[in-house]
C-alpha cells in the first residue's frame, strides 16, 4: 500500500507552488493576463483543496488547473476595440499548448501531462517528473509513449 | 524572472478572503511582546501565538487546511489588540471559535470572567470551575489557552503572588499585569 501523504496546510501549497504557476501563465499569456489568470487557478484550486484525497501530485494537479485555465482566456473573445482595426493585422497564432491540449485529449492522464508539459510547456523531465510525483526517466518514458499513440492515432 | 509580485499576492489573498473560501485566516500582528500569530475563522477569533512557528498544522487539524495568511480577515483583532496595548481598551469585544470542551471550556468561561487589573489564582479558578483540587489542571489549560491575552491567563498567579509560569514567557506575563496597572511596577 502506499504511504498516504497528508494534504499540506493551503498556505504551505501556496508558497511553494505559486512561482511555477505564475511563471507557466506569464509565458503563455504575457505577465498582464497572466495575473487575472493566477488569482483564478488558485481560487479554483482553493475550492478543491478540502475534498483532496491525499497530498500527492499537487504541483501536477495546481499546473493542470492553470493550464486548462490559460486556454479558456486564451479562447475568450478579445475585447471589442474602441478603435478601428489595424486591417493588416495578423491573426494570433494558436500556442503550442493549446494544439497539444486538443490534440492529446484521448491519451491517458499520466501521459497526457507529460507530453503537454514537455512538448508544450518546455518544462525539462525532471521538473515533470517532479509534477508527476515520479522520476526524470519515468516522465521521459511517458511522454515518448505518450507521442508514439499519438503518431499511431495520426496514422489511423 | 516571473516571481509574484507582492501586490498580485495581497490580491490573491484578500480575494480568498472575500469570497468565504478559508476556514482560517491568519497574519503576524507587531505588538510591544514581539510578532504574535493571530488566526480567525468566519465565526470568530481560533488563536492567538506567541511562537508564530509551526501553528498552521495545528490550525488545519482543528479547522480545516484551507489555512490562508490573509491580513483583511484578521484586522479588528489587529486594531482592538492595538488599542489593549495602548491602555486604551479593557474588554475585548470579540466573538471566540474555540475548539475546547468539557472541564477545559468551563475553566476558560471562568478565565474570560476575571477583570482587568486585577488576579486570581489556579486554586480559586479551580473552585469556580467545580474542581477545587484541580489547580495543577488548571495550569494546563492556562498552558493551553488558544487565545492569550484576550482570554486573560496572565492575570493568574500562584497562591503566593508569584507568576509561576506563562506560555510568552515571564517577561511577558509581568509586561501585560504591569500595562494593566498604568505601568507600575508591581513583579
Amino acid at each position: 500500500m502506499m504511504e498516504a501523504v497528508a494534504v499540506p496546510p493551503f498556505e504551505r501549497f501556496y508558497e511553494e507552488h505559486r512561482d511555477a504557476v505564475f511563471g507557466l501563465l506569464a509565458r503563455r499569456l504575457g505577465r498582464a493576463r497572466a495575473e487575472d489568470a493566477f488569482q483564478e487557478t488558485f481560487l479554483r484550486a482553493l475550492r478543491g483543496y478540502g475534498r483532496l484525497e491525499h497530498g500527492r501530485h499537487l504541483r501536477a494537479w495546481v499546473l493542470t488547473i492553470a493550464e486548462r485555465i490559460a486556454i479558456d482566456d486564451y479562447r475568450r473573445p478579445a475585447p471589442v476595440p474602441t478603435e478601428l482595426p489595424d486591417a493588416e493585422a495578423p491573426p494570433e497564432p494558436t500556442p503550442a499548448y493549446a494544439e497539444l491540449a486538443d490534440l492529446t485529449d484521448g491519451l491517458p492522464p499520466t501521459e497526457r501531462a507529460a507530453v503537454v508539459l514537455r512538448y508544450g510547456y518546455d518544462l525539462p523531465y525532471d521538473q515533470i517528473g517532479r509534477a508527476l510525483g515520479s522520476s526524470e526517466e519515468a516522465a521521459r518514458q511517458a511522454a515518448s509513449s505518450g507521442v508514439r499513440r499519438l503518431r499511431k492515432e495520426g496514422a489511423r | 524572472m516571473n516571481a509574484v509580485s507582492p501586490q498580485l499576492d495581497r490580491r490573491f489573498r484578500d480575494a480568498a478572503a472575500a469570497e468565504g473560501l478559508l476556514d482560517v485566516a491568519y497574519d503576524l500582528v507587531d505588538s510591544p511582546v514581539g510578532p504574535l500569530l493571530v488566526a480567525v475563522s468566519e465565526r470568530g477569533l481560533c488563536r492567538i501565538a506567541f511562537d508564530p512557528e509551526g501553528q498552521l498544522d495545528g490550525l488545519a487539524r482543528a479547522y480545516g487546511r484551507r489555512v490562508l495568511r490573509s491580513a483583511r480577515p484578521v484586522d479588528p483583532v489587529r486594531r482592538q489588540l492595538d488599542e489593549y496595548f495602548e491602555g486604551v481598551r479593557h474588554d475585548f469585544e470579540l466573538p471566540l471559535d474555540l475548539t475546547v470542551s468539557g472541564f477545559n471550556a468551563q475553566v476558560l468561561a471562568e478565565l474570560a470572567l476575571v477583570p482587568y487589573g486585577e488576579t486570581t489564582t489556579y486554586g480559586t479558578l479551580a473552585a469556580r470551575s467545580g474542581r477545587p483540587k484541580a489547580a495543577r489542571a488548571v495550569g494546563t489549560v492556562m498552558h493551553n489557552n488558544p487565545v492569550p491575552i484576550v482570554l486573560p491567563c496572565h492575570r493568574v498567579v500562584g497562591s503566593t503572588g508569584s507568576l509561576t509560569g506563562y506560555g510568552g514567557g515571564l517577561e511577558t506575563k509581568r509586561f501585560l499585569l504591569e500595562l494593566e496597572h498604568g505601568g507600575a511596577t508591581l513583579f
